[in-house]
């Protein structure tokens, strides 16, 4: 039986449009031959999560919401970004442009088959979503498809890239993918909560450039190859 | 009770930033006494530890069964402590660099403890998830402090992986809370005990995919398979003193989170799909545990895939579900960590005395070191299972438990899990211990003697502060074996009143 299509109303047009901008900025970054590029893009992505909890706020009354827009652009558009490109900096090779580095190598399998087997994870994400039942209380329910499908997408990153800094943003944009998911049926956690959560994120962060730097320092290269000593 | 619980969020926090800018003897000083001070008060708690719980500055919540967590974790707190005193007194030898290192290490090994106490004394999911998270960024540090090429590769891997996983166990969180808040309202905060509470009424499905990502998203942390890549690695490549600790509390504060979910989905699913979840990990890990400790040339690595071992049987014990595998698997807890923790101090005392982490380059163990090397071989022993020591007693109630709940099959699965485990540790330990120096390949003894080690491999101890943890940690296993103080079983029998009933 086919059930008469609705036309979405802006408020859950506009939310689901900016779910999938945020679902195609983890796609994006697959194809970022440049450090500094991916980390532009995690801003971007960052970015369209605060203006998403805005659109939120304004649509559904809740205050807090606001409150963790802004915090959370204070750390993932502004905060994260400087310290990696700051981490970046630092390690770039001598005479090269900021965060010119190239990506170092990639996985055993090529970039097209790896984006082939994302676009796989991320429609089984998005359709086994879909299944679950939640009704949605804040965001249209579509956005809880695409955030699961964001954090599949973000592990395929993660196993593809073969160099310690951008397994580090594929993870930062895994959390971005957990953060519309909470966007969608958590909406209404306490402030503080988030608050923490953020605050965790950061600490990661800064423990994350301490571990790159330090093997930037040993191994005068971001590349996981040297990663592989350890067996058995 | 609720100055205790405070006391036990401060102490270790300000032992932390003392010891970051006091002199190097002074830090070791100021961490044992932290030590100490923090089980102590653990102590005071369990008596008044309810199996309903009790809730102090809106955060905080005390109940037996995170009692039980916390003494696991405050005894090894202070047994390290003590420990690193002998353990960095030897290691290094320029003053300058000796004081940074230490007190680098004590502000990470302090803050380390704090989180890991810290954990099972939230009454809130998301704060427990935050300790969790921030017990990985601190070990993590912890791991790659020595610096080497393998630390940094170990350190690199335990973070990633376990920050990935722990991104599974926030978004079951979220899932927990968006079940919770069906049945409590919107402004709902994520308290546990409201949550238990209304456990029956949560809708199934968010609960049952909250309960499977928080197994496999905590189980990273816990070491259960196949999400225990990083764990022999850390484990092996970590100083010592933070290898005892990351294998006997981190291990378990992971499980103890496990625990708390387990508690919400029994109530709203029925215990039969928690209990399956638990028991397929639990088998698998200890299976894939079992053959790895068969063949190890390194004797960190193999006390690293022991750890997944007993992580295995205590989620089994768990999936067990009878009361009495319920009371061996919480026994197990605090007799795995008293042994661990002892096996591991005692490889410490190994790794200084002949220098290196090959099974192969240690020889005549029980000629050289006249204490700690009994006291190692009784580690293991008790590891094995052997009586009289605790894990002896935990493991024989959970094979009870399971044959009492006609889960014939797993607990055969586990005995002979259990044996498989115990020939290779045995194997491994006689080697090591039993024969005689003079047996060494002479091949293999000119290479330890280009290594500059001949000079160690005098009859001696390195150092009489990792023996005296080494032989309190024997006292407890005994303790737990023969004769559990009556304090600690109503503890623990409160604590299983509370795991088995959904309140």
């Amino acid at each position: 039986m086919m059930l008469p299509v609705q036309a979405p109303g802006v408020f859950t047009g506009g939310a689901n449009v900016i779910a999938v901008l945020i679902l195609l900025a983890e796609f994006g970054m697959f194809r970022q031959a440049l450090l500094r590029d991916q980390v532009r893009l995690y801003m971007a992505q960052s970015a369209l999560i605060s203006v998403l909890a805005v659109i939120v706020a304004a649509a559904r009354h809740i205050p807090d919401l606001y409150v963790l827009a802004a915090v959370s652009a204070a750390l993932k558009v502004v905060t994260i970004p400087l310290l990696l490109r700051r981490l970046l900096k630092e390690t770039d090779p001598a005479g090269a442009p900021a965060g010119g580095a190239d990506i170092a190598g990639s996985g055993g399998l090529g970039l097209a088959s790896t984006i082939l087997l994302a676009i796989v994870v991320a429609a089984f994400g998005f359709f086994s979503a879909s299944r679950l039942g939640i009704r949605a209380v804040a965001a249209p329910i579509t956005a809880l498809s695409v955030s699961v499908s964001v954090v599949l997408v973000a592990f395929v990153l993660m196993i593809h890239r073969r160099d310690v800094a951008s397994q580090a943003i594929g993870l930062f944009s895994l959390e971005n993918g957990i953060s519309l998911a909470a966007l969608v049926v958590a909406a209404s956690l306490p402030l503080i909560l988030e608050v923490a959560l953020l605050f965790d994120l950061l600490l990661a962060v800064v423990v994350f450039g301490l571990l790159i730097r330090q093997h930037h320092g040993r191994a005068r290269s971001m590349s996981t190859a040297d990663l592989t000593r350890l067996r058995g | 009770m609720s100055v205790i619980a405070a006391l036990l969020l401060i102490i270790p926090f300000a032992a932390a930033l003392a010891a970051s800018a006091a002199p190097a003897r002074a830090a070791q000083a100021i961490s044992a006494v932290a030590g100490l001070a923090s089980f102590g008060l653990v102590l005071a708690l369990i008596p008044d530890a309810s199996g309903r719980g009790a809730t102090y500055f809106g955060f905080v919540r005390v109940d037996a069964l995170s009692v039980v967590f916390l003494l696991a974790t405050s005894f090894l707190y202070a047994a390290v402590a003590v420990y690193s005193i002998g353990y960095l007194r030897n290691g290094r030898d320029q003053e300058a660099f000796f004081t940074g290192y230490v007190r680098r290490f004590c502000l990470g090994l302090n803050l380390f403890a704090w989180s890991m106490l810290a954990a099972p004394l939230m009454s809130n999911l998301a704060l427990l998830w935050v300790a969790v998270e921030v017990t990985t960024v601190i070990s993590a540090l912890l791991v790659a402090i020595e610096g080497t090429d393998h630390a940094a590769e170990a350190a690199w891997k335990y973070i990633l992986i376990a920050s990935a996983g722990l991104s599974l166990a926030l978004l079951g969180t979220i899932f927990m809370y968006y079940a919770g808040a069906q049945v409590l309202g919107q402004h709902y905060s994520m308290a546990f005990a409201p949550l238990l509470h209304a456990a029956g009424h949560l809708p199934v499905t968010p609960v049952r995919m909250a309960f499977v990502l928080a197994v496999l998203g905590f189980g990273t942390k816990v070491g259960l398979f196949p999400v225990h890549t990083w764990l022999p690695d850390a484990h092996s490549e970590a100083p010592t003193p933070v290898s005892a600790l990351l294998s006997g509390s981190l291990l378990a504060v992971s499980f103890y989170a496990i625990l708390r979910y387990y508690q919400v989905a029994v109530g709203a699913l029925g215990p039969r799909f928690p209990r399956d979840v638990l028991l397929v990990f639990g088998v698998a890990s200890l299976l894939l545990a079992a053959l790895y400790l068969l063949d190890q040339r390194d004797y960190k690595r193999l006390l690293a895939y022991s750890s997944v071992e007993h992580m295995g049987i205590l989620a089994i014990g768990v999936s067990f579900g009878a009361p009495v595998a319920l009371a061996g698997v919480l026994l197990h807890v605090l007799a795995h960590a008293a042994a661990k923790g002892n096996a591991f101090m005692g490889s410490g005392v190994l790794l200084r005395k002949f220098g290196s982490k090959e099974i192969s380059a240690v020889r005549g163990g029980l000629d050289l070191l006249p204490w700690s090397g009994p006291l190692f071989l009784a580690a293991i022993l008790a590891l094995c299972a052997m009586p009289p020591f605790g894990i002896f007693r935990s493991e024989f109630e959970i094979v009870t438990g399971g044959l009492a709940a006609s889960r014939n099959l797993p607990a055969v699965i586990l005995v002979v899990g259990v044996t498989v485990a115990f020939l290779g540790l045995a194997l491994a330990a006689n080697r090591m211990l039993l024969t005689p120096a003079r047996q060494v390949n002479p091949v293999r003894q000119a290479d330890l003697a280009r290594q500059a080690a001949p000079a160690h491999l005098t009859r001696g101890e390195p150092s009489a502060w990792m023996v005296v943890p080494l032989a309190v940690g024997l006292v407890a296993l005994l303790v737990l074996g023969l004769h559990p103080p009556g304090e600690l079983t109503g503890l623990l029998a409160r604590a299983v009143a509370q795991l088995g009933s959904p309140a």
